[in-house]
């Protein structure tokens, strides 16, 4: 009971951390239209700047500068080359950010070397929070749930209350009426990518702890954020946090699970071959996200909040 | 013989969130009547023709197309029934030339075949190879639609390329092309000058005789020189239909949408 | 009825002149049609004839799965306007399948390929089933699901996939045809070679069918072909079962060449492979796929050998098509010939030569500068600096920083004069208006 405790607690962290990284994608969706296939580099160049700026100025000042820098580098990376790519349709902008994902993961290659480089845990947060039996929650995720709800709880207060907010809310829906009022919604634009790029940079430093930070990660967080946004509903952010949520604690109950597919097999009724029965439900994890989508897809094509579109 | 109506639509509704764009709407369009409708912007006509064309499904109400409920189908089902349409933002194949753009529909409309529509797959596959050997009457047929249309001297240009009223020509030919027997057009002459306007509707009461009209116009010259029967709609609801005449002269629609004083107009 | 205007001579069109001078051109056109046919049946034959090279074999028996996988892709991506992030998949599971055919024995290595492909196809319909029910982006995000899907579960699952090891087959142990074991690398090549022309050949036919019109039709306008009576969904899985069919040919060929089906032909570095090379060659032409496979195998073979970074090179190359030449490379060949005719030769060369200075420099520049930082990082035990013959460029010697700067100034100057050239020449043309 402890144990499912403290699992659902780990699936809700790394919910809210899958979160952090599809709200950026969406909103950059809704605004520009383009899905960026480097999203998830962003969150590894966010992992590696932390650990580098961790290890000569502290976590404080990395959980600060890292999001900064990326942010600035997204929107750099908006005004030249997205832009160009803007003329030619959004599976070119689609493939353009495809580009940029192989040549960040290049580049982090480059600057920091092929292997794994482990990212220290600050002394203060190591450590079980709450211990309940032979379970415990670390004092790590909590601080992981703790920033990834102020962060979001403070964007939402901009998006609701500030003039900024308001004129981008209008924008995301309605981009030509707002350029008609005189905003430069271009400019808009690039505030947007450059607020989703250090949303998932943030998500890197956060992460980079818990997770194996080498050039490889971006892949594997990348193709779950993408399941996220389809099993959620393109464009929708509530979809977005229900997927993120659902796949985060389904995932983490699965990894955790002493279970084998042949003890869920038998409450499901059915009999299954000696060596796939023998399989533990934590070796087939990975699978879990990947099925969920196709599961989905094959009941509810548009997903859990997702609007039925025109793409007949 | 059938005496179907070709399309009936009864307590048709659509809400999109909060807003109810179709409160019960009622129509009913006997086969070869060329019927228009017309009504203030934000009236809810392109959204009827979504949802009669399928792209839209219904809230609530039925739809019969030649007697046969088609509610909530899906639009090449329709378009098999006998359905076309000309879209409001043209849409033809923009890097195709115009000769293949209009061999395309004449194709498609033969492959689809417009009686018996729920034929099965193989029946199906047996028309695409049969009418894949006689390209050549396919081309007989899109070059007289070509001639038919004026676009005889851009026929091997882009469709992407051509000027708006040529492709808004197009547009038409293309859903004429394809055959169907029940035509659904939304605004044909939107955008073009008076002399092309006047032409055009000429041309579309030549060319679809035996044929049912549904057309959305907002100039009232072409709905009077076209129309048998008129509907006004107004706030998703059809709030009279008669004669062109009787229109004219009723004195809520005039108040409404064709402005008091004389039936001038549309506002 | 309209009255019929009959198009009078001064009317202007453009294409009367072509029709009038119909023959010769059209003779020049069926040349330059079969032209690449040509090209490649004489590239695929060299190794068995004039050229023994065994560096030559491996590079094409490689590029001959690559070109029939980037011509099967090409058939979602060109034909259909549907891009796939997980194509590999198809690939892959057919040459699980053929494999494991193979092993339980009967049948010959000649006909794998086609088993491979059936397997392909079967799955392709599968997946492709769920895949097309969305469209443009959405559907780009569904392939790489379930491309991540397949990828996992040849990882997991125990049975079928060998696990790490992957099966492997032993070419020669099958049934012979003749005098023929199919064990030695010169007879699997020729079963290489022989389908890939067999492939090229079905997907262009293939092609001039009316589902590759239709499929056409479907990426310019899906709704206009929806209310026309054909349902793009069921179109759009036609092709995706094609193009799985002959991925599984490829993935196939893969298993003939290198006796082996691992994680690796699932991989999604495979998918990524397969999509670059289709976007670097040109989507919209039938040889552009060709060319692509042709480069990327080139690269990741011949240029591997030469330098660490040949990675970064690829992605730039890709980025730079994707912004620069979005036809490909295919696209941006045809671009001079009609500048050519438009300004005649001696204001085209003028402005060509300038470009091609302006991209050489800009190429030197980038390679020293890409070549000295990898240096940096990768090759510290031989000092961190890149040589040229017996010239070093370092990053932390002045001497490097110069040459760099004086290539990009004359990179600077020379896009400069291109690009006025380049404006003068097409005010020209256009009649001098603008000045």
């Amino acid at each position: 009971m402890q144990a499912f405790a403290v699992a659902t607690l780990n699936g809700v962290s790394y919910g809210l951390l899958l979160f952090m990284l599809s709200a950026g994608l969406t909103l950059i969706f809704s605004m520009l239209g383009v899905l960026n296939f480097a999203h998830a580099s962003f969150y590894m160049l966010g992992a590696y700047l932390g650990y580098s700026i961790a290890a000569h100025a502290g976590f404080v000042v990395a959980l600060v500068a890292a999001p900064v820098v990326v942010g600035v580098m997204g929107a750099a990376l908006e005004r030249t080359l997205l832009r160009h790519a803007k003329a030619n349709g959004p599976l070119h902008e689609l493939l353009l950010t495809f580009g940029l994902a192989y040549l960040l993961a290049e580049l982090v290659k480059l600057v920091w070397g092929l292997g794994s480089v482990s990212f220290a845990l600050p002394g203060v947060l190591d450590g079980p929070l709450i211990a309940w039996g032979d379970a415990t929650f670390s004092r790590y995720r909590a601080f992981m749930m703790a920033t990834s709800v102020a962060t979001l709880a403070v964007l939402y207060l901009l998006l609701r209350t500030s003039r900024t907010g308001l004129v981008l809310r209008a924008a995301l829906t309605h981009a030509r009426a707002v350029e008609a009022l005189g905003h430069d919604v271009a400019r808009i634009g690039t505030l947007v990518f450059a607020v989703g790029t250090s949303l998932a940079a943030l998500a890197g430093v956060i992460g980079a702890p818990l997770a194996v930070v080498e050039p490889g990660m971006a892949e594997a967080v990348g193709s779950i954020v993408f399941v996220v946004v389809i099993v959620g509903g393109m464009g929708s952010l509530g979809g977005a946090f229900a997927a993120s949520l659902l796949i985060g604690c389904v995932q983490t109950w699965a990894v955790g699970s002493g279970a084998s597919l042949g003890s869920l097999a038998h409450i499901a009724g059915v009999r299954l071959p000696p060596v796939w029965a023998s399989l533990a439900v934590s070796q087939v994890a990975p699978l879990v996200p990947y099925a969920l989508l196709v599961a989905m897809l094959a009941c509810r094509p548009r997903g859990l909040f997702g609007r039925r579109e025109d793409d007949a | 013989m059938t005496a179907h109506a070709a399309l009936r639509l009864e307590g048709v509704a659509r809400r999109f969130g909060a807003t109810q764009i179709l409160s019960g709407v009622d129509l009913s369009i006997a086969t070869g009547e060329r019927h228009a409708l017309i009504g203030p912007n934000g009236a809810g006509k392109s959204t009827l023709f979504n949802v009669i064309g399928g792209a839209l499904r219904p809230d609530a109400g039925t739809i019969w197309l030649d007697g046969i409920d088609v509610t909530g189908r899906r639009p090449h089902v329709l378009a098999r029934a006998g359905l076309g349409r000309s879209f409001q933002t043209t849409r033809v194949f923009a890097r195709s030339t115009v000769l293949e753009n209009l061999s395309c529909a004449v194709w498609c409309g033969l492959v689809a075949a417009r009686r018996g529509y729920e034929r099965g797959l193989a029946e199906r596959m047996a028309s695409w190879t049969r009418w894949w050997w006689r390209s050549r009457e396919i081309d007989a047929l899109a070059a007289r639609m070509l001639g038919e249309l004026e676009l005889e001297d851009v026929a091997h240009t882009a469709a992407g390329a051509l000027e708006y009223g040529a492709q808004r020509r197009l547009d038409l030919g293309i859903a004429l092309a394809s055959g169907a027997c029940t035509l659904l057009l939304d605004e044909p002459t939107a955008g073009m000058n008076r002399g092309e306007a006047a032409r055009t509707i000429e041309w579309l009461r030549g060319v679809s005789s035996g044929k049912t009209l549904l057309v959305i116009e907002h100039d009232m010259d072409a709905v009077f020189a076209l129309a048998d029967r008129v509907s006004v709609m107004v706030r998703g609801r059809i709030i009279a239909t008669g004669t062109p005449a009787q229109i004219r002269a009723d004195a809520h629609v005039r108040e409404v949408y064709l402005g008091a004083g004389q039936g001038g107009e549309a506002s | 009825m309209m009255r019929k205007r009959r198009a009078q001579a001064g009317s202007g069109s453009d294409h009367r002149p072509k029709e009038h001078a119909r023959t010769p051109s059209l003779r020049a056109g069926r040349i330059g049609a079969s032209l690449p046919w040509v090209v490649v049946a004489g590239l695929l034959a060299a190794p068995l004839t004039f050229v023994h090279s065994s560096g030559l074999f491996a590079y094409l028996a490689q590029a001959c799965a690559m070109i029939v996988f980037a011509l099967s892709y090409n058939l979602l991506l060109g034909e259909t306007g549907l891009l796939s992030f997980g194509h590999a998949a198809y690939a892959g599971l057919g040459a699980f399948a053929a494999a494991h055919l193979f092993n339980r024995g009967g049948i010959a290595l000649p006909w794998l390929p086609l088993a491979g492909g059936a397997a392909g196809a079967a799955f392709g319909m599968l997946f492709g089933a769920v895949a097309t029910r969305r469209a443009g982006t959405a559907f780009a995000m569904i392939t790489l699901g379930i491309g991540e899907l397949v990828a996992a579960a040849v990882w997991t699952l125990p049975e079928g996939f060998g696990g790490a090891a992957g099966v492997s087959i032993d070419r020669g142990s099958g049934p012979s045809w003749g005098a023929w074991t199919f064990g030695a690398p010169r007879e699997a090549y020729v079963v290489i070679a022989c389908w890939t022309v067999v492939s090229m050949l079905a997907m262009f036919a293939l092609g001039r069918t009316p589902l590759a019109r239709m499929a056409h039709a479907v990426r310019e306008n899906a709704p206009r072909v929806e209310a026309l009576g054909i349902d793009p969904r069921c179109i759009r899985l036609a092709m995706f079962t094609l193009g799985a069919f002959f991925a599984g040919v490829a993935g196939t060929l893969t298993l003939v060449d290198v006796e082996l089906a691992s994680s690796e032909s699932v991989a999604m570095t495979r998918s990524g492979a397969v999509l670059i090379a289709t976007v670097i060659g040109g989507s919209s032409t039938f040889f552009g796929p060709v060319l692509g496979a042709l480069v990327l195998t080139g690269m990741s073979v011949a240029l591997a050998g030469v330098t660490r970074a040949w990675p970064a090179y690829l992605g730039l190359l890709f980025v730079a098509v994707v912004l620069r030449a979005p036809a490909g490379i295919v696209g941006w060949w045809g671009a001079p010939r009609t500048r050519v005719e438009r300004d005649g030769i001696r204001v085209a060369a003028r402005t060509h030569g300038l470009g091609a200075l302006a991209a050489a420099a800009w190429l030197a520049a980038l390679v020293i500068l890409v070549e000295t930082l990898y240096a940096r990082r990768f090759a510290a035990d031989a000092g961190g600096a890149w040589y040229l013959g017996a010239f070093a460029f370092d990053i932390g010697v002045p001497s490097t920083w110069s040459i760099l700067g004086v290539l990009i100034v004359v990179g600077a100057v020379a896009t400069r004069c291109a690009r006025r050239a380049r404006r003068r020449a097409c005010a020209r043309a256009n009649g001098g208006v603008q000045r």
